[in-house]
Order: C-alpha cells, then structure tokens, then sequence
C-alpha cells in the first residue's frame, strides 16, 4: 500500500494518508469478517444457510443453534470446566508466580541466582512430549482435573515480568517495612503484591487466555474422560466432524431431536458454539490492552 | 546471563538497579535461618519446577532403548543411536522435517515482514482515536484459541460459500471455486497467511513501543535536512528498531522446528498429509497413537538439540553484529 509519490508537494500526505486508511480499513475488514459472519451464522436458520448467500446479516433470524447447543448438558459441564480450569489456573498461577517473583527480587537471598537459573533455562529447553506423557502418567494426572493445572503454573517468562517490575518499586517501602518487623511473606501480600495490580492484570489475562484456549491437555491426558471434557476440546470435535463429513446434516441427528421445524446443522452448530466459546475473550480483553502492552515490554529485559 | 534489552526507558531503570551493590552473602546457618521465610515462598515453588521440566528429562533415555513399557527400566534393550539412525533414513521424518522447515520459514518472514509494515503504516496514523481502534481490533485473532481459527479458516476456505472463493470469483482472478484445503501445495501458504491473520495486530506492539521510544529529536533533524515520510522511515524508524528486531530473530530462529502443532493439526487431513504433518504431529502419531516412544523420544530430542545449537549461533552472530545478546 505505500504510494510512490515521493516529492514534497503537499498532494503527498493527503495521498498517503488516504491510502493509509483504506489499507487500514482492510485490515480492520479482514479480521473482523470472519467474526460477524460466523455471528450471521449463528443466529441463521441452519438450513438457509445451507443455500449460501449470508454474509454479515442473518436472513432467517432463529435461536434454534443456541437452543441446540444448550439442549444437551454437554456443553454446560464443559463450560463449567473451562472457567473452573481457567480460574483456579490463573488464581494459583498470579500468586505463586508473584510469590517468587518476590523472592528473586531480593538482592541478598541466597537461592536468588539459582533458582533464577533453574527458571530460566526451561525457556530454551523442553523434555517433550513423549517425557512429559510419562511423567503426567506417573504422577496419576491421567483424567485427573489437575492435569489442566499443575503442569505450566509458574513459567519463566511471567516470572521475569514480574520480578522486573517488582525491581522498579521504590525500595524505601520494603525497607521501611522491615525496619517496623514484618516478615518477608507480610511484605509481599500487604505492600508487593497490591503495588504490582498492573503487572498482574496483565499475567492474569496471558495466564487465563492461554488457560481457556487450551484444548491439547485435555487430547492428550483425559480423553476419555467425558466429564473433563472443556469448550475447547467440544469446538475441537465438532470442528473434526464438521470437515470430514464435508457438511452433512445427518451428522447432528443427536441435537436434532428436539426441534422438528427449524434445521440444525454442524456448521450453525459449529458457529453458536464459536461465539460462545470466543465470548468472554472479547469482552475482557479490550479493556486490559494498556496493562499488556507494557506487560510485554517489561518481558523482554531479563539477566 | 547478560541482558537483553528492547526499550531505552527500561534500559535506563536496569542500569541504575546494575549500581546496587550485591550484598555478600554466604550460604550458613544463620543466613538460612535469616532467609527462612524467603525459602519458603521459593523453594517448594523450585522443587514443583523441577519435577515438572527437569524430571522428564530422565525420559530421554528412551531414546537410547528399544523401550516396552511393560519391562522395567533396567530390563529394557540398549540400542544406542539406532533410533536415530533410523529417523534419518526413514522418508516420513525427512518428509516432516521438510514441511516443518518450510513452514517455520514461511511464518517466520511472512510474520516479520507484515508486523513490520502494519506497525510503521499504524505509526503514521495521526489520529489517535482512529490508531487505537485499528490496534484493538487487530490484536483479537491472537486471543482466540486455533480451534476457533481453524474453524474460521476452513469456513472462509470452503468450496461452498467460502468467503475466499467468492471474493475471487467476484475480482474474476479465478473461475471456480478452489478446493484450497485439499491441495496439498496450497497448504504451507494457508497456515503462513492463517497465522499472519491471527499473529500481525499483536506482533507490532512490540514494534510500535520500540518506536516510540525513538528520540523526536531525530525525525526533526531528518525533516530539516529535507527528508520525506519514506526517508525517515528507511533512515530513522527501521534503524530505531534494529535491535528490537534483531532479538526477536534470535529467538525466533531458535524455535525453527517448532513450526506449531496446533494449526497443522486441525486443519490437516488425508489429502494434505505429505505437506502438513511436523515434527510435532510425527511425535504424537509415533508415540502416543502407535507406542513407539522411543523413537518419537529421538525426534523430539533432536528438536530440542537444534532448537538450542541454533539460539547459541543466532547469539554469538547477533554479538558479532554488536547487539545485545539473549544468552
């Protein structure tokens, strides 16, 4: 999109910079259709869409996806299983994460470098796989909820954010609090901990999207254990279906029986459980956009 | 570990913190007990990273076995390097490493080059409301999961209806509807532009915060020397953000075997495998649907292994260069 004018006549800017914002005017289209269209989809009666033609705006309004897709108590147990992941996750994973962040931000503790070290190093290097699968499988985590849990509470990267920040607090508060006796753990929950709300917001929100979003842990570790099944892990197998049976209606016979005059099919289906699952990310994430931009600076400095 | 640094701002809080003096501690009684309450909110947080990313290491011994679960760990055959002997004649690692390659290669330009641009066209936006509209809306593909954008990519990909397909019947550029997904040779260019799709708004903030912390006093001077808005941007902003680009390189070269999984996965199928399996999908079919572990053992430790000679050699060329290191 860049012109090729390149002389210093005023016409310059106005060209570049009507030019900019149609470029800019695309970009906004590109990623924004997908989103409205799968929206149009899921408010359409299933069979009408079927005929093609819907772009952004339903033709035949119907609720009957939603209604489909809520019929069944799959999707609510699986959505109890996303926030619930999501946030017991997040919870355990800002507090530890900024415990130790604490600690490491102390320059006389004795472990600092150490476990510094240790965290660090997990960033170029991983097990695998095939090692992590057994040691999940030893550990009992197979079809257990914690497997959602425990494996990445702490990562180096979130750690390194918030010991940076926690190093840019004025010192005179730590110590002016150790010089009245408060223990290192009263120091962190009644004066750190509060004072990194903006750092944390945003490990909050990488932590709880990144939670939410996950689907592989339950394909690999809970499989077969319907009850652990989440949101995204349900998208996953519908999405599979939906590509290999190349949008046959028949397939959804199962969510079907209820409704005997509008049409269901895997594609509405498909679209209601989308703007479901996509929901409460689009609703949350605006409103934490200046938190991690600075939150992704701050990652970037590390020792 | 030295430091790596993106923003002047931070760089300046970290020289400053550099000037503390480390307090000379020794490891004693008196300082353990001293440091009792700092051990405890740290070390057991330790010890959990321990058993979950150091332990499995053990498992790489597989790689050196001919590993039957139902055996003990020391009934087990040694095989030495057979595994990867055979991994390296065997045509469908060659075939994944290929795809793998390719496909890291293409994210890997396609995502610097479209970050880059978007961030210096998002740059010359003078209006702020409108700027931060466009960045807004940019950033949401990147908190959707890739099962939704799989989703999303096949709906809009489809024979039947597609977005794409009509787009470009409309524009006559083609004159029926192509089966994008079920080409194999389209399918490395459909993740590259899927993953540009969902990555681009999010790849330029770091981009943009490295532009703003370029000093005005330099487009100023630029401008009193004659210089046009494509000048400044050649000679001022893309040296203003060298560094930053360089680092992020460096770790991206690192992760060049790591061309992704998920993508690949879900919107991978039968026609396609020869160009959508990697490394990744390889480890899963071998290992965990066929039980052969030791041999999906010896791919991803081979992963691993280049993943970290290339991060060594991406550091000491960037040292060469007089960048900041990562390492």
């Amino acid at each position: 999109m860049k012109t090729e004018v390149k002389s210093q006549f005023r016409l310059e800017p106005v060209v570049f910079h009507t030019l900019n914002t149609l470029f800019m005017l695309i970009v906004v289209i590109v990623t924004l259709y997908p989103f409205l269209h799968t929206m149009a989809i899921s408010f359409n009666d299933g069979s009408d869409s079927l005929k093609g033609g819907v772009y952004v705006w339903p033709h035949t309004w119907t609720l009957q996806n939603y209604k489909a897709v809520f019929v069944s108590g799959t999707i609510y147990h699986a959505a109890f299983i996303s926030v619930s992941r999501t946030v017991i996750s997040t919870v355990l994973g800002v507090f530890l994460t900024t415990m130790l962040a604490y600690t490491l931000a102390q320059p006389h503790y004795i472990f600092r470098k150490k476990i510094s070290m240790l965290f660090i190093l997990t960033m170029y290097f991983n097990a695998g796989l095939i090692p992590n699968y057994f040691l999940i499988k030893d550990l009992g985590l197979r079809n257990s909820f914690w497997v959602y849990i425990l494996p990445g509470l702490v990562s180096a990267f979130n750690l390194i954010v918030i010991r940076t920040y926690i190093r840019s607090l004025p010192g005179s508060l730590v110590e002016s609090a150790k010089i009245d006796g408060a223990g290192d753990f009263r120091i962190f929950w009644r004066i750190v901990f509060p004072l990194c709300t903006p750092v944390l917001a945003t490990i909050a929100l990488f932590i709880a999207v990144g939670s939410w979003n996950s689907w592989f842990d339950t394909f690999l570790y809970a499989s077969s254990e319907q009850n652990l099944s989440s949101l995204q892990y349900e998208m996953m197998k519908l999405l599979g279906s939906t590509m290999s049976t190349n949008n046959d209606p028949s397939m959804m016979a199962g969510a079907n029986t209820n409704q005997t005059q509008a049409m269901v099919t895997p594609a509405s289906i498909q679209a209601a459980i989308t703007i479901v699952t996509a929901m409460p990310i689009l609703f949350v994430y605006p409103f934490l956009q200046r938190y991690f931009v600075v939150g992704l600076n701050l990652g970037s400095v590390k020792e | 570990m030295s430091e790596i640094v993106l923003t002047g701002e931070v760089k300046s809080k970290k020289k400053k913190k550099r000037v503390d003096p480390e307090i000379g501690v020794s490891l004693s009684w008196k300082t353990l007990k001293a440091q009792k309450q700092l051990i405890f909110m740290s070390v057991p947080i330790a010890i959990y990273l321990i058993i979950f990313s150091y332990v499995p290491v053990w498992g790489w011994l597989m790689a050196f076995q001919n590993y039957r679960p139902a055996l003990s760990f020391w009934k087990q055959d040694w095989v030495g390097l057979q595994q990867f002997r055979f991994l390296f004649q065997d045509d469908a690692f060659l075939g994944v490493l290929r795809n793998t390659i390719a496909m890291s290669f293409i994210n890997l330009v396609l995502g610097f080059v479209t970050a880059i641009a978007l961030a210096l066209l998002l740059n010359e936006i003078k209006v702020r409301f409108f700027k931060r509209t466009v960045q807004t809306i940019s950033y949401l593909p990147h908190f959707l999961s890739w099962v939704i954008a799989a989703g999303i990519v096949a709906t809009s990909l489809s024979v039947d209806d597609g977005i794409v397909n009509t787009v470009l019947m409309k524009l006559h550029l083609i004159d029926q509807p192509v089966m994008w997904l079920s080409k194999g040779h389209y399918f490395w260019g459909i993740v590259g532009l899927s993953n540009v799709w969902k990555e681009v708004g999010w790849n330029t903030i770091i981009y943009l915060a490295a532009i703003t912390s370029i000093d005005p006093s330099l487009y100023e001077a630029a401008s009193i020397d004659g210089a046009g808005r494509f000048h400044k941007m050649r000679y001022v902003t893309l040296p203003g953000i060298k560094s930053t680009f360089i680092i992020l390189l460096i770790m991206n070269i690192g992760h060049i075997l790591d061309a992704g999984f998920e993508v690949q996965y879900l919107l991978g199928n039968g026609l396609v495998v020869d160009w959508s399996q990697t490394i990744d999908i390889f480890v899963l079919k071998y290992g965990i649907s066929m039980g052969n572990y030791s041999l999906a053992t010896a791919a991803g430790i081979f992963k691993t292994i280049v993943s970290v000679i290339l991060v060594l050699i991406a550091n000491s060329i960037a040292k060469r260069l007089g960048e900041e290191r990562l390492v």
